[in-house]
């Protein structure tokens, strides 16, 4: 071998070396920092969900330690078997950690269900919905009044989509539109619809589209509606319907 | 001095790697549909291209010509990898909406252009400063038109409402086209200011 070659040789790998220690060092500190963020995040959207005040009227965000109260008083964590409809006592670790990783319902058996009770009674529940938009996956969450047939509010909290055109999903004036309108009509579900352009003011399931990302609503329209069948094999029998 | 300064300021205006290089282009178009998402992206980029240009300069004696541009993308990839993980760490909101173009600082020409053109010619401290004037001035036009985009397009700027109620916002300033229009205009008003003609 050359001289030469064997100097691009060894510059290339020192370089490649170097890079890959100085990342993969960056990575492992912020870990633990990002998967707090991930973490809260995610707790902040249940509670958005269910309608708590996450960011006050100056912009502050709510503090952890309220996030965690809120958590351990009111919200109980359960699954809902997807197949049978029942509420799983102690699901499997195993099946929920491989599960985690799915990124819609439709792959998954068991279905994270949040039940907010207040006296031991449960008030309102909401549960995470996930699915095409145009270009992403949009995730989201749903919360349902203790009827289970009246929106209290839907919050999207992680997407892809284009900012400023499909990317308004997770905007609050698209997001509060949904509070008040109805999944079920006291017989059957009623399917909850993002419209091209604006919806008729007096409609209880339509919502206005965003401009510009019509498909991006043609995907909630289609992911939600699925996520809300799925979920109302157990909520019927609350339900009595 | 007269020579760090005009390292600084060239790139604001006589030498904008937007507007007079049109460089950068791509993502000048991707992000400037609202504010806050232009300027995080401006921070990230002049960020990158400042320790890109320092890094890649005090490489430049030993890197050899051969893989010179292999090393360049492999300095340049590592420091766009660690800011996105800065942001998800520190600003996770923001980073949620612009994840997948702070990646793209990658495949941003200006700082593959930079580093090609001025740190692989010049010293590590001047490097640096082409490196900041040229993230300002890259900034400086994704600022302006992030805000004529904001304002036109949903009458807000920085999310606040600007325009009278019941403004309807313009639908073209928000897709890409709309973007190519304006910067289109602001190439065109500079180089008329400044006096620059592409030759015949």
């Amino acid at each position: 071998m050359r001289k030469e070659d064997v100097r691009v040789i060894t510059f290339a790998s020192i370089i490649c070396v170097v890079c890959s220690l100085v990342l993969s060092a960056t990575a492992t500190v912020l870990k633990e920092r990002q998967d707090i963020a991930v973490e809260l995040d995610r707790k902040m959207n249940v509670l958005k969900a269910f309608g708590i005040e996450t960011i006050d009227k100056t912009g502050a965000k709510l503090p952890k330690e309220d996030v965690d109260r809120y958590f351990s008083e009111n919200i109980s964590e359960v699954y809902v078997d997807k197949s049978t409809g029942d509420v799983v006592e102690s699901p499997d670790p195993n099946v929920l950690k491989a599960e985690a990783k799915e990124r819609t319902h439709v792959t998954r058996s068991l279905l994270p269900l949040y039940i907010w009770k207040e006296g031991g009674e449960p008030v309102k529940y909401a549960f995470p919905t996930s699915g095409m938009g145009l270009w992403s996956i949009v995730n989201g969450y749903i919360a349902l009044d203790r009827d289970l047939a009246t929106v209290i509010g839907v919050t999207f909290y992680k997407h892809g989509e284009t900012p400023g055109l499909g990317g308004e999903v997770s905007a609050d004036w698209f997001m509060s539109q949904f509070g008040g309108k109805i999944i079920h009509d006291g017989s059957s579900l009623v399917q909850l619809e993002v419209v091209k352009g604006q919806a008729p003011d007096d409609s209880s399931y339509q919502v206005d589209g965003m401009s510009g990302a019509t498909m991006t609503g043609n995907g909630l329209n289609e992911f939600m509606n699925r996520d809300i069948a799925f979920y109302d094999k157990y909520f019927s029998r609350i339900r009595g319907t | 001095m007269a020579k760090t300064k005009e390292i600084l300021i060239d790139p604001l205006s006589d030498n904008n790697p937007i507007t007079i290089q049109v460089l950068g282009i791509c993502s000048a178009l991707a992000v400037t549909v609202k504010m806050e998402t232009a300027a995080v992206m401006c921070v990230a980029l002049t960020v990158v291209l400042t320790f890109s240009n320092f890094i890649l300069s005090l490489l430049r004696k030993v890197t050899p010509g051969k893989i010179r541009m292999i090393v360049e993308m492999a300095v340049i990839a590592s420091l766009v990898i660690m800011a996105d993980q800065f942001l998800r760490a520190f600003l996770f909101d923001v980073s949620r909406q612009l994840s997948v173009f702070v990646g793209l600082i990658i495949t941003n020409c200006i700082v593959m252009g930079r580093a090609e053109a001025y740190a692989m010619q010049n010293p590590p401290v001047p490097s640096l400063l082409d490196g900041i004037g040229n993230g300002l001035g890259y900034s400086a036009v994704l600022l302006t038109v992030a805000s004529m985009r904001e304002i036109l397009g949903s009458g807000t700027w920085f999310g606040y409402s600007l325009m009278p109620e019941g403004y309807i916002g313009n639908g073209l300033a928000l897709l890409a086209p709309g973007a190519f229009i304006i910067i289109g205009l602001i190439i065109w008003a500079q180089r008329t200011i400044i006096k620059k003609f592409e030759a015949d």
